[in-house]
């Protein structure tokens, strides 16, 4: 169990919804601590039923997915909450709260989480150094830029210290500058040892680094390759 | 609890006039439970009125000795579904039927009514099958010539209150359901609106527990606030009956009163429970 934990593991994953049938077959991998890992393919491939399993959305079909020593099918909702405040969870969209700011939506992930009051000014001025916001914490997610808001989001999933943090499509909706700089935050973030697990589509990023690709189609896992440095483009 | 307070404080902040409606349906959903209380209430209170009428008359032999009537009567009223015995002497029983009959008092001559031990049963034991068992252990006494009690009426009696315990149970309870739906109804809709805030709080790791507790808070003032309010509306429809009307209504006394308003906070519990439960098993 010691393993397991601060990892991802999926074993013989598959995932069918009753209406439009199987999103996901029989997928096998782990992801390891700190490890950084993109998640590729066409839209419908099955990209986010991989994350939502990870973070316990769905429920698999068959097989078994292993998150931080927890097991799908032998989970209360309790321990699927639990399991969550050890992931950091990033979105395209962002998921902000509209009517609080940048600093009281992270606090909002510590204060569910039941952190103790006096500890979260400090725990979002932390993150908020981190991501680069300090000066916005003030802001409204409507007064930030599309780069900042998903800042913001980053910034609340890693306030509870995360061993990994699930992106889905963290870039899908920003312009390249700020697809850029979201991403390098992302890579300092697992420098410092967070793992990283990101769908996404851009082909661009994922070529330029020399993380490891899981590529899907049609759910099914096609290829998961790490390239070595000397394939990669040269910038 | 305190982030309990300030979040169902913030939901009514961010939609007051969604709380409003909230409490105005929970108010007037209320307000018809209230209002068939009432109806109730009164309805028996009327049917008490008629059963403290009920009464055994044991009628006594002309050459009784009076020291041993008095004495059976003391023995009668030490049962223990009786309340009251009464002797009353034959020129007692004259005076009376006289009274009772008014203009027609002249036909009773003296000595024509019989002397009695008058029988009032306790709350409770006013049924036909007790009123029978009180009238045929007295009928046992040695010096009794006859006992009446009015059979029929009070078999009639007994099957009217009945009819009406079972309607009010089984109105009330349906009321009862019809509020807890229409304030769960209510309370998805503040649920609906804060749809967003559920689903973040799932994904950072919120309980349900966590997540249920502010909208549990919510109904739980909703509830009483629109208790208030149907407490209020009833107590004006009273007031109308009375004063246009000409009826005197039962109206709810403290007890009651604390009660359906502990009542409207468990059906604003329940409601809200209710929906904020189905919410989150979507999720």
């Amino acid at each position: 169990m010691a393993d397991n934990l601060g990892m991802i593991a999926f074993f013989n994953v598959s995932k069918e919804y009753p209406r439009s049938g199987l999103a996901l077959r029989d997928a096998t991998f782990r992801l390891a601590k700190g490890e950084f890992a993109f998640l590729t393919g066409a839209s419908g491939a099955g990209k986010s039923t991989i994350l939502k399993l990870a973070y316990f959305d769905e429920a698999p079909t068959a097989g078994e997915v292993r998150v931080s020593g927890m097991t799908s099918g032998d989970m209360s909702r309790r321990d699927i909450a639990r399991v969550r405040r050890r992931l950091g969870i990033v979105f395209q969209d962002f998921r902000l709260l509209d009517d609080r700011t940048a600093e009281a939506n992270i606090a909002f992930a510590l204060e569910v989480t039941g952190v103790r009051h006096d500890q979260i000014a400090s725990r979002v001025n932390r993150v908020l150094n981190q991501v680069g916001l300090a000066s916005k914490a003030k802001a409204l997610p409507k007064e930030l830029s599309g780069g900042e808001q998903q800042r913001v989001a980053i910034a609340r999933a890693l306030v509870n210290d995360p061993f990994v943090l699930i992106a889905d499509e963290p870039t899908g909706n920003l312009d390249e500058k700020a697809t850029r700089s979201v991403f390098q935050l992302l890579r300092d973030i697992n420098a410092a040892g967070t793992a990283v697990l990101m769908a996404t589509h851009n082909l661009d990023l994922v070529r330029r680094t020399d993380y490891r690709r899981i590529e899907l189609d049609q759910g099914r896992i096609v290829s998961d390759t790490t390239p070595t440095r000397e394939a990669l483009p040269s910038a | 609890m305190r982030l309990t307070i300030r979040d169902a404080v913030l939901a009514v902040r961010k939609a007051p006039l969604l709380s409003a409606l909230g409490v105005t349906t929970i108010g007037f959903s209320l307000f018809a439970f209230a209002l068939f209380g009432l109806v109730a209430l009164n309805i028996r209170k009327a049917l008490e009125g008629v059963e403290e009428r009920v009464e055994i008359r044991a009628f006594i032999v002309d050459n009784a000795r009076v020291e041993s009537v008095a004495t059976a009567a003391n023995e009668i009223a030490r049962y223990n579904e009786v309340a009251k015995a009464t002797v009353v002497t034959a020129d007692e029983a004259l005076e009376r039927a006289r009274r009772e009959l008014g203009e027609f008092s002249d036909v009773f001559e003296a000595g024509v009514l019989p002397a009695s031990i008058d029988i009032r049963l306790k709350p409770g034991f006013r049924d036909p099958r007790n009123v029978a068992a009180v009238a045929s252990r007295v009928k046992t006494i040695e010096f009794v010539d006859d006992v009446r009690y009015g059979e029929e009426w009070i078999a009639q009696l007994y099957r009217l209150r009945n009819l009406a315990g079972v309607t009010s149970v089984v109105l009330g309870l349906a009321f009862a359901i019809v509020a807890v739906i229409i304030i769960g109804a209510t309370i998805r809709m503040t649920v609906m609106a804060r749809a967003r805030e559920i689903s973040i709080m799932k994904l950072v790791g919120a309980t349900d527990g966590f997540i249920r507790r502010p909208f549990l808070l919510d109904g739980l003032v909703k509830g009483v606030l629109g208790g208030l309010l149907a407490l209020a509306m009833s107590w004006a429809a009273a007031q109308v009956l009375e004063r246009y009307l000409h009826f005197h209504a039962v109206f709810f006394d403290q007890r009651m009163i604390v009660f359906g308003l502990i009542g409207g906070a468990l059906m604003g519990v329940l409601g809200s429970g209710y929906a904020v439960g189905r919410h989150l098993r979507q999720l």
